[in-house]
């Protein structure tokens, strides 16, 4: 492994650089949304992956399956998010069998949580979890770097979504049809990209309802107009 | 208490605070690429490894063996590389013949990145797995820190940028084996001429359903050609000035003195010498 080579040297003779820790990691400079509408959630993602300056993966999957219809936008370090990912994919399987019937949303998001905040000074991720159960319905919780979580309507995260606030606040409108979430999503992802320079590649989005999950594909040499796959 | 003692880690962060070098590991500065094609897949690497400024190996095996029909080329530590590779070999067989099956891609990749991702970077491993299994063919590159990626084609560590340019340039979906390779081998060219940690030659391996081949030392861009001129000076080119000798009873007062028999040489290696 590589180390800086700043020296700091703290009163105590001790060295304090947390940057040094994780130089060189894969990061997911993101922009990534979960939003409700009439019959279910969309989840929404770009594809860049970056290590520094280079885009390591130009069609990231960002957008990960913990269970049939509970899935999750992963935005920070892409081994950390991973790794909670697969864990939570992991529990939520126990989950099914040992109860014999699917966890739901809500019950996805506290394992998240409960990774997140214990593990809150050796990670970082930012997550978005939506999910579709036959008791709530559609459901979108966000969980940001503390490992708080907090339940909304829509949820925007990473580095591109700072970029969006205002997209997303004027153009929100509580119960849309489908057609008018995908395009709410869309449009919000296209200036994310445009506008923020860790994010870009094509548009994916999940849309999950009580039919199941359901994937699209955005790609930008059609400005991101013709849904494919 | 039991347990590691890691008070010298702050010693040695003090130590490095105040400008005190960190010992340099063998790196492989690399290039190593992996591509799929109609029923397999190809990886390939460059064979040499460096130390700082110096190579020091001019033609090393960047592609490990982890199972018959599974992969993996490594960039980063060289050790790191070749010790986690040889761990995930010898797991995954176990594994294998404990559950009577044919080891899958990605259940090396999943335990590639759990046993990476344990250890937070610290392994300084940057691998691409390849392989075909019952699934079907498998391609994903591991990075250091736990994080994966599973994609058509791939390039990792530091000529990855010179053979990615290869790729999003001449790649095709649904390629034969041989358009494969010889896409593969040019990206890893392309890492050889124009990246400083990389050089050598290229060594390929095609991985299909039906047999894995390595192909060591597939293309060798860098012979050393024999010189076109004998560099050797002729006795007598240096004047001797003084000539004194000491006998062997005299040397014997300060150093024990071995007596050898016929052309054998005290000690170390023998050197090459160039004619």
């Amino acid at each position: 492994m590589e180390f800086g080579t700043s020296g700091m040297l703290n009163e105590d003779g001790i060295h304090v650089d947390m940057d040094r820790l994780k130089k060189g990691e894969v990061n997911l400079g993101t922009s990534i949304m979960a939003i409700n509408f009439k019959d279910g959630v969309i989840l929404g993602a770009d594809s860049r992956t970056t290590t520094g300056a280079y885009i390591a993966n130009r069609v990231t999957d960002k957008l990960t399956q913990v269970h049939d219809t509970i899935w999750c936008c992963r935005s920070g370090s892409a081994a950390d998010t991973q790794a909670v990912a697969d864990i939570v994919h992991y529990q939520l399987g126990m989950y099914d069998i040992q109860n014999g019937r699917r966890p739901t949303t809500q019950t996805a998001a506290a394992m998240f949580q409960e990774l997140c905040y214990e593990n809150k000074d050796r990670l970082s991720a930012g997550l978005i979890i939506a999910g579709w159960d036959e008791r709530h319905g559609g459901q979108v919780y966000s969980i940001p770097l503390g490992g708080s979580l907090h339940k909304q309507s829509y949820a925007i995260g990473g580095s591109g979504s700072t970029y969006i606030y205002g997209y997303c606040d004027a153009n929100w409108k509580e119960g849309m049809d489908e057609e008018e979430a995908v395009n709410f999503v869309k449009g919000a992802l296209q200036e994310a990209i445009k506008w923020d320079g860790s994010s870009g590649g094509v548009i994916r989005m999940v849309v999950l309802t009580k039919k199941g999950a359901n994937r699209h594909l955005y790609l930008p040499d059609t400005q991101y107009s013709v849904r494919h796959q | 208490m039991p347990g590691f003692d890691f008070s010298n880690v702050n010693r040695n962060n003090a130590l490095h605070a105040r400008g005190v070098p960190l010992p340099k590991a063998t790196s492989t500065g690399t290039t190593i690429v992996g591509c799929i094609f109609e029923n397999g897949v190809v990886i390939a690497a460059d064979t040499r490894a460096t130390s700082g400024p110096i190579v020091a190996d001019k033609n090393c095996e960047k592609l490990h063996y982890i199972a018959p029909q599974i992969w993996c080329a490594g960039a980063g530590t060289a050790a790191d590389t070749e010790f986690t590779t040889s761990l995930i070999s010898s797991q995954l067989e176990l594994h294998s013949l404990s559950t009577g099956r044919k080891p899958r891609v990605v259940t090396c990749m999943t335990m590639l990145k759990q046993h990476l991702f344990r250890y937070q970077g610290h392994i300084g491993a940057y691998l691409v797995v390849a392989g075909v299994d019952p699934t079907g063919v498998g391609l994903f590159t591991v990075h250091a820190h736990g994080s994966t990626d599973k994609l058509p084609y791939v390039t990792m560590g530091s000529g990855s940028l010179a053979a990615m340019s290869v790729f999003e340039t001449q790649w095709k979906s649904k390629m034969t084996e041989q358009e494969a390779i010889d896409l593969a081998s040019n990206a890893i060219q392309a890492g050889i001429f124009n990246d400083l940690g990389s050089g050598s030659n290229v060594d390929v391996a095609v991985i299909t359903k039906d047999k894995t081949t390595l192909k060591r030392g597939y293309i060798k861009p860098n012979e050393r050609s024999k010189k076109q001129k004998s560099y050797v000076f002729k006795r007598g080119t240096t004047a001797v000035l003084n000539e004194k000798i000491i006998t062997r009873e005299e040397i014997s007062k300060y150093v024990t003195v071995h007596e050898l028999k016929g052309d054998e040489t005290a000690l170390g290696e023998k050197m090459d010498l160039d004619v």
